[in-house]
């Protein structure tokens, strides 16, 4: 059904055709209005049997959503920024203990400087948690891929975080393709737990492993994300025999055939960054465009079809490591290993900032003089101002 | 991870354990005995072969309260723990000694995967299986106590058993909250000009979750397992949170013989230092009295940890903890008989 809704809304709507049983959280912007909705369709009787629980915190919601999961139950949360890393040592819990528990990332920066708008810091800080990554591109596919993500997860024994842009999807007005319910039932079967707590059959589960076995049960979770590398494309094609929309996936390439110059971003970015590419393929220039849709499992092997025949990638991401630059594009030089292709780091839309059509203009400008990583729209006049005066401090010390 | 899961043989009707107390005017000899101390069925949940110390108080409280709320429930019982000793010494892989489903989480979470754990059961109809969170006094009342003020406050569907060590025993005695004034640990030496753990400091949890107006709060202390069996099968009898603190020295951390456990466990409750009370919605219901009071003395004088206090130019810490415990019996009225207080 068409319908004209926010971002956030939509997810909610979303989440609660996929019947989950559980949903515990704790508000934090810009995924407030996600937790708000399902907490209305709950005590409204619109979502039934679910258990709707308001936590005392991040930490505490991901922990019952452990709970939740390991005694079989459909689970949910959501969160975003500092709730990410408050909520951060059961994250990685969750995954060590295979619960397909599924998360919203309403992405957004992680502070100080205390910051509640976009970047992908959030997601990045627990890059290495275990979990499978999606990244979705507008609010239609933050609705497919969290339908996708039950599948996924429950399938693998592995938690699934959906990644949306905060405030640049989470609070976007705009339409949507909302499933019927009897679509979503057909696509998602109940969930049933490859183990769970059941007094007729005592498990122990969360054993202390020794370094006899920790590297084994490290390289199961790996077998499984690689497992999840066959399972996101086949599971998109039953989504889309369905639906009958492509939404998700690995990677998308946006431009058919090979181009000199192919742009590789997560995220809602490819929004304007369509549009010059667009431009400059009409003024003659061999540039192209491929998003990263699912993170982890890093999907080496997709990319390297996508980008084939490339001279360059330029890695156009909204995430950054001090002391080492772009994060993104050390998954990329690495999956793009002896293919002779070079790979540019482009950072932008820190803390929100905008990534203008102008921003991705001259990205695409200092392609043929760019060492090192950049970093867009850099205000040079303050950073200068400001490494003067720490360095008439500092220098003292030193 | 699949890997983690262990499987059980079923449970085998063999007593292998038999706990009476130190009043041994044993169960053995009477012919009513009500309690699951000396019954067949009794679970074992804790089954032999874990790696605890010897003589730990904390294996001996948890096989007792689990086999007893085992028994409450017919059996539908599941089990989060929280990281520390009895998580450790219970559950290396491969090896479990859990004859119930038992989850370990985090170490300051368990409160949290127990409500997540109960909401899951009610959604799915399955309101008989019951649940019970469990964890040392760090888990519990330090790194834990958010959770478990937000289980309190929600009034989950969850027993919290914390077994009362007074230190961070699996990180090698480390001060708690729930250290007492003087006692030598890890990170409270005997040294300076008043060795060992400061006074005036940490927290009273069962008055902590009596003040969230829960249904049911007790104290128990495995001198006395059938005070701690009622109180269990009484907490499994209610809905909604409710909170059990047992008190379980621990030979390693307190240095304190093997053999001994019981009998210092029963020192602290004769002295008054472990007021054993019931509460019901925050109000006081029940309160053991101690039947042969004793002196904070004998005590003290089995346990390293406090073997400075004897030393000379030590005597305002003998003395201030003796105020303490003499605190407790007016405020908790334990004395059967007042005038014994004055003997000391
Ligand atoms: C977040 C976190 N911080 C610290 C630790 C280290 N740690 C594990 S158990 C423990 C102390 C346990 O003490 P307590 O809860 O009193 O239980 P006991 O071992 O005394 O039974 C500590 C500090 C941890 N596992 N996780
Ligand atoms: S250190 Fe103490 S609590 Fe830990 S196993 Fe030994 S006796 Fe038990």
């Amino acid at each position: 059904m068409l319908k004209q809704m926010d971002g956030s809304y939509a997810v909610g709507e979303a989440v609660a055709l996929c019947r989950p049983q559980v949903v515990s959280c704790y508000p934090i912007t810009p995924q407030t209005h996600i937790v708000e909705s399902l907490g209305k369709l709950v005590k409204s009787g619109e979502l039934a049997d679910c258990s709707f629980m308001n936590m005392e915190s991040e930490f505490g919601a991901m922990s019952a959503c452990i709970g939740s999961s390991a005694a079989g139950s459909r689970t949910y949360t959501a969160t975003s920024s500092q709730g990410m890393l408050f909520m951060a040592e059961a994250v990685y819990n969750a995954s060590g203990m295979g619960l397909p528990i599924v998360m919203t990332v309403g992405n957004r920066a992680v502070g100080s400087p205390l910051n509640i708008w976009n970047d992908h810091s959030d997601a990045m800080s627990v890059r290495d948690a275990g979990w499978i990554q999606l990244f979705v591109e507008n609010n239609q596919q933050s609705i497919d891929v969290h339908i996708q993500a039950f599948r996924l997860a429950e399938s693998l024994g592995l938690p699934v975080m959906v990644n949306m842009d905060g405030f640049i999807l989470t609070h976007a007005y705009v339409r949507v393709d909302m499933p019927e319910q009897e679509q979503v039932d057909r696509f998602l079967p109940p969930f049933q737990p490859f183990q769970k707590l059941d007094p007729q059959d005592p498990v122990t589960m969360g054993a202390l492993v020794g370094p006899e076995a920790f590297t084994e049960v490290r390289m199961l979770a790996h077998k499984r994300m690689e497992r999840a590398l066959d399972v996101i494309p086949a599971q998109m094609e039953a989504f889309a025999n369905i639906f009958g929309r492509d939404s998700g996936g690995l990677v998308k390439k946006h431009y058919e055939g090979e181009a000199d110059t192919v742009l590789v971003t997560m995220g809602s970015v490819i929004g304007t960054a369509k549009e010059v590419v667009n431009e400059l393929r009409d003024q003659g220039e061999s540039v192209s465009a491929v998003t990263l849709r699912t993170y982890r499992p890093f999907p080496t092997e997709a990319l390297r079809e996508a980008v084939n025949g490339a001279k360059r990638v330029v890695v156009l991401e909204k995430s950054f490591t001090p002391g080492m630059g772009g994060i993104v594009y050390q998954d990329v030089v690495a999956a793009l290993a002896g293919t002779g292709i070079e790979v540019q780091s482009v950072i932008a839309g820190l803390g929100g900032r905008p990534v203008t059509r102008e921003s991705i203009r001259t990205l695409f400008a200092g392609c043929d003089k760019r060492t090192g990583f950049e970093v867009l729209d850099l205000d040079h006049a303050t950073l200068d101002r400001e490494i003067t005066r720490e360095s008439a401090v500092l220098d003292r010390i030193i | 991870m699949q890997s983690q899961i262990l499987h059980f043989p079923a449970k085998e009707a063999v007593i292998k354990h038999q706990q009476t107390g130190d009043l041994t005017i044993s169960n053995r000899l009477s012919d009513v005995d009500d309690s699951l101390q000396g019954k067949p069925e009794r679970a074992n949940s804790l089954d032999s072969g874990h790696r605890a110390c010897q003589g730990c108080g904390e294996a001996l409280g948890a096989r007792h309260a689990i086999d007893t709320a085992l028994d409450a429930t017919d059996g539908e019982l599941v089990v989060v723990n929280a990281t520390g000793c009895l998580e450790v010494f219970s559950t290396p892989y491969p090896e479990s000694a859990w004859r119930t489903p038992w989850l370990h989480s985090l170490f300051g979470n368990a409160a949290a995967v127990a409500s997540g754990i109960a909401q899951s059961m009610k959604v799915q109809g399955k309101e008989n299986v019951r649940v019970i969170a469990q964890g040392g006094d760090g888990g519990t009342t330090d790194i834990g106590m958010g959770c478990l003020s937000g289980m309190f406050e929600r009034n989950e569907d969850v027993l919290y058993i914390c077994y009362n060590n007074e230190a961070y025993m699996n990180t090698g005695v480390q001060r708690s909250s729930q250290t007492p004034g003087a006692a030598r640990t890890a990170t409270t030496m005997p040294v300076g000009e008043h060795p060992g753990n400061s006074f005036g400091v940490g927290k009273s949890v069962p008055k902590i979750a009596m003040a969230h107006g829960i249904p049911y709060v007790a104290t128990a202390n495995i001198c006395n397992p059938r005070d701690l069996e009622a109180k269990v099968r009484k907490a499994m009898s209610i809905r909604g949170a409710r909170y059990i603190e047992v008190f379980v020295p621990c030979p390693l951390g307190w240095g304190t013989a093997s053999c001994d456990t019981i009998k210092v466990a029963r020192q602290a409750h004769n002295c008054g230092l472990t007021p054993l009370y019931e509460a019901e919605y925050g109000e006081i219901t029940a309160v053991s009295k101690i039947a042969r009071p004793e002196p904070v003395k004998a005590y003290l004088k089995s346990q390293r940890r406090f073997a400075h206090v004897f030393k000379k130019g030590n005597e305002h810490q003998l003395e201030a903890i003796q105020a303490i415990a003499d605190a407790n019996i007016r405020a908790f009225d334990l004395l059967e008989n007042p005038a014994q207080g004055e003997r000391f």
